[in-house]
């Protein structure tokens, strides 16, 4: 019955200050609500087995984003997967300085606070996010998320003969909005790459009626 | 913090003035502070006597106009490294411009808090402020001497005339590079001087004052043909006095001149008399180059680039061409010829230098397809991209290695044609699609799948295929296309009344009151949908009358109205209403377009003028007429019912 472990007692400040900011409700003006882009390397596909390696988050505030404050951590690591290491060119304990696992998790909630996440393919990262929150005893993210790969099928045109694709990878985004690819397979290189295909989305889809955030969500 | 994303920004900044001479520390201390701006397109950024941002501008991605808005007058243009938005900050001021995404933008906000200190320290830096306030293309003030500070150090024919200026009120701009000899110099060293700076003419000068000038004519005319040896002096064959004035010319005033006097250079010096130094020389080709309106001297430029970047400069004189026909009110007919050759130059230069990137040259023939507005030669100004690649056909274990090698071009094609400006086609219909890009039997597979089974979606994809053009490659591919699909046409008849009933689809465009039918809801509510509620109901007629009467190789909407005014005398007047009313429509739209830089498809009523909304109204009886003569000719009723 491990659900009714977390009294509320048990859960630490930070967790209790990140909350706290869920009791107001998010702006209905669409320019004014705040977005967090993130990625996440990970050291493989299973959330129970692997984990995280890096968290790399861009803040959009007003279809602006200050390079100060990004977010951008790697992970120390006690499980190390030889095989995505190629893919990701991050060693376990490279020259980069890494924190605890718990640590980590403390400065992205304050991070990201009660901003609208967005990710692309987002199922995954947050399944690894909630995991690891899970793993230390902390409750699920309580944010509003939006996944680029869903959003971007509403810029296309639905026709019968013509029938869009039922998945879209990032470097499909990257190619359809000229993003370069610079810097791809490095958690805050591909949230920089999901932040603008973001915003270009967006504005494609803002020239909808009813463009809103429910209709994003929809 | 330095992270990735900073140095991402210092990458990029490094390479622009004022920042290419910034030590690495002031760099990425800058870099880490920027801001990272999103605009869409159209969606202003500062305007008229706004306050100071905290931050100028680097454009990242995309380009800026700064304009004034009292007059509408574009001062200036700023592509991917320019900076704007700095001057304000410096003199304490508030905008005096407005600046405007002209397409979608990433800007880099970079702090004036951060700058201003290292710009201070920093001697090269202030300089470069400095001389880009006092004198060049930031600066409102100073538009007569525009672009002058870097004035033909590069080749001429890229500088491109960015202005919507009358030539005979523009200032020519001249060469300021004097290259000069004395009278005593011999023929041939003058020519050793010449080759060596690779010039056609060089300046005499005597006492600092221009006595006469030598051109490549004059060794053609007095020295080989043996009149005098090249050890002679320069005074021998010099022309002579030259033909001089004050540097405040006009091109107009120019070319007149030169005609006057049958001569291709004229000496600008200080007075404009042959009494004061020589400041610079104006050639023929100066004129040319800064008329830029002029088709040719674009065409000519296109075909010389090898870089697509530089196809969207000069796509933007194209765009300056446009205006300037349509205030003149040439007719559409010939504007439409014009535009669209220079289209299709432009589609060319991509499509060789795409083949130019690939690693082995093509492994059959192919041929590339403009579709849609394009095929029709009817696109005046940017709109998406439809296209389509044929290939011929290849033994059956060839084909796949022959698809996966012209996909891979056609991405590449698609991505320049993205670049210069035209959006990718939100149905994906791309030759970068694999369903867009086949061999030759693969087409007409296709095709006849489509004229044999003719659902309103068939009938809307084969449409698109009536209205083609080759945009490059094998023609003989695109006859045999269009072969194929009018063999299959009089197989199934039954396929005309389906286009015709498809031609009737579009939406009527005055309600029952003989009022403007507005857009119900969406972006454009109350906004009258010209596309789909005007032109596309003369598109869609003039292409199934015409293929009732076979009639290939006319994809342009007016013409098809003018042939068949040709075979159906009895209807001519009518006919003719409809080329008029396709030319009118499409004539308001390109104006709507330039005028809100859109595709001017959707058109406020309330800023219509009076006899505008009668001129519409005008075009809207031929349209009601021509539903009327499809409906009869092929029953369509009948089939519905």
């Amino acid at each position: 019955m491990g659900l009714f472990k977390r009294t509320p007692k048990n859960l630490p400040d930070y967790w209790i200050k990140y909350a706290e900011l869920f009791k107001e409700s998010l702006s209905k003006n669409f320019n004014d609500l705040v977005f967090v882009v993130l990625d996440t390397e990970t050291t493989g596909f299973s959330f129970e087995d692997d984990r995280i390696l890096s968290i790399g988050a861009v803040k959009i505030n007003k279809e602006t984003i200050s390079v100060q404050e990004v977010f951008d951590i790697y992970l120390e690591q006690e499980k190390f997967n030889k095989e995505t290491v190629h893919v990701h060119g991050l060693l376990k304990n490279g020259q980069r300085e890494c924190i605890s696992e718990v640590l980590a998790l403390e400065k992205f909630l304050e991070y990201v606070g009660n901003a609208i996440i967005v990710a692309h393919h987002a199922g995954f990262d947050m399944g690894m996010l909630n995991t690891a929150l899970q793993r230390n005893g902390l409750p699920k993210l309580k944010n509003t998320i939006l996944d680029t790969g869903v959003i971007y099928k509403k810029t296309l045109i639905k026709s019968y003969l013509v029938q869009p694709k039922s998945n879209y990878t990032l470097d499909e985004l990257a190619e359809k909005f000229s993003i370069s690819k610079k810097d791809r397979h490095t958690a805050l290189g591909d949230a920089y790459i999901t932040a603008v295909a973001f915003l270009k989305i967006i504005s494609r889809l803002k020239e909808k009626k009813n463009f809103s955030l429910k209709y994003l969500l929809r | 913090m330095k992270n990735l994303i900073s140095e991402r920004v210092a990458d990029f900044i490094k390479n622009y003035p004022p920042f290419n001479v910034l030590d690495s520390k002031s760099l990425f201390q800058l870099a880490e502070q920027v801001l990272i701006v999103y605009k869409e397109k159209n969606s202003v950024i500062f305007t008229v006597d706004e306050p100071q941002h905290s931050h100028f501008y680097l454009v990242h991605k995309g380009a800026v106009t700064l304009n004034n808005p009292a007059t509408s007058n574009i001062l200036d243009y700023c592509d991917e490294g320019d900076i704007f938005g700095l001057r304000p900050l410096f003199a304490n001021e508030n905008y005096k411009l407005e600046a405007r995404a002209h397409e979608e933008c990433i800007l880099y906000g970079i702090p004036i808090d951060i700058f201003k200190p290292i710009a201070k320290q920093n001697e090269e830096v202030t300089i470069f402020l400095m001389e880009s306030f006092a004198s060049n293309t930031r600066n409102p003030y100073a538009k007569s001497q525009k672009g002058q500070l870097f004035d033909h150090e590069g080749d001429g024919e890229e500088e491109i005339n960015k202005e919507v200026v009358l030539p005979d009120l523009q200032l020519a701009s001249y060469s300021k590079k004097l290259v000069t000899c004395s009278t005593r110099t011999t023929i041939k060293k003058a020519a050793d001087i010449m080759s060596k700076k690779k010039i056609g003419s060089i300046i005499v000068v005597s006492k600092d004052l221009p006595v006469g000038i030598i051109t490549d004519k004059d060794f053609r005319n007095k020295v080989i043909s043996g009149e005098q040896p090249i050890t002679a002096s320069v005074k021998s064959i010099m022309t002579t006095p030259v033909i001089t004035y004050p540097k405040n010319l006009t091109i107009t005033q120019a070319q007149m001149a030169m005609m006057k006097s049958n001569i291709s250079h004229l000496i600008i010096t200080e007075d404009g008399t042959p009494n004061s130094t020589a400041l610079g020389i104006l050639s023929k080709h100066d004129v040319m180059v800064s008329l830029g309106d002029n088709p040719a001297v674009l065409v000519k430029a296109i075909k010389r680039t090898s870089r697509i970047k530089k196809i969207k400069q000069i796509r933007k004189s194209v765009m300056v061409l446009l205006s300037g026909y349509l205030e003149q009110n040439i007719p559409l007919g010939l504007i439409a010829k014009i535009i669209a050759e220079l289209n299709d130059t432009c589609i060319k230069q991509i499509v060789e230098i795409s083949i130019a990137k690939m690693d082995t040259p093509p492994p059959v023939k192919f041929a590339w397809l403009a579709l849609g507005s394009q095929g029709r030669s009817e696109q005046l100004l940017h709109t998406d991209q439809d296209n389509a690649l044929v290939f011929e056909d290849v033994p059956e274990e060839d084909l796949p290695k022959t698809t996966t090698y012209f996909l891979e071009l056609s991405k590449l094609i698609t991505k320049g044609l993205n670049t210069i400006g035209y959006e990718y086609c939100p149905a994906d219909m791309m030759a970068s699609n694999p369903k867009w890009c086949l061999s030759l039997e693969e087409w007409k597979n296709k095709l006849s799948y489509w004229i044999g089974n003719p659902g309103p979606n068939e009938v809307l994809m084969s449409s698109i295929f009536f209205d083609y053009s080759l945009a490059f490659g094998e023609r003989s591919l695109l006859d045999k296309m269009s072969d194929h699909i009018f063999r299959t046409v009089q197989n199934y008849p039954i396929f005309l009344v389906h286009l015709a009933n498809g031609a009737l689809q579009s939406p009527s465009p005055t309600g029952f009151f003989r009022q403007f039918v507005v857009e119900q809801d969406g972006q454009h509510k109350d906004f009258f949908d010209l596309k789909s509620r005007a032109l596309r109901p003369l598109i869609d007629a003039a292409r199934v009358l015409i293929l009732s009467h076979s009639v290939k190789a006319i994809s342009n909407t007016w013409e098809r109205y003018e042939k068949l005014a040709e075979l159906e005398p009895n209807n001519k007047e009518l006919y003719l209403a409809c080329s008029y009313a396709t030319k009118a429509l499409l004539k308001f739209r390109t104006r709507q377009g330039l005028a809100n830089h859109d595709s001017g498809r959707f058109i406020k009523l309330e800023q219509l003028t009076k006899q505008e909304k009668m001129k519409l109204k005008r075009t809207f009886k031929a349209i009601k007429e021509i539903q009327e003569l499809i409906t009869l000719r092929f029953k369509v009723t009948n089939f519905l019912g």
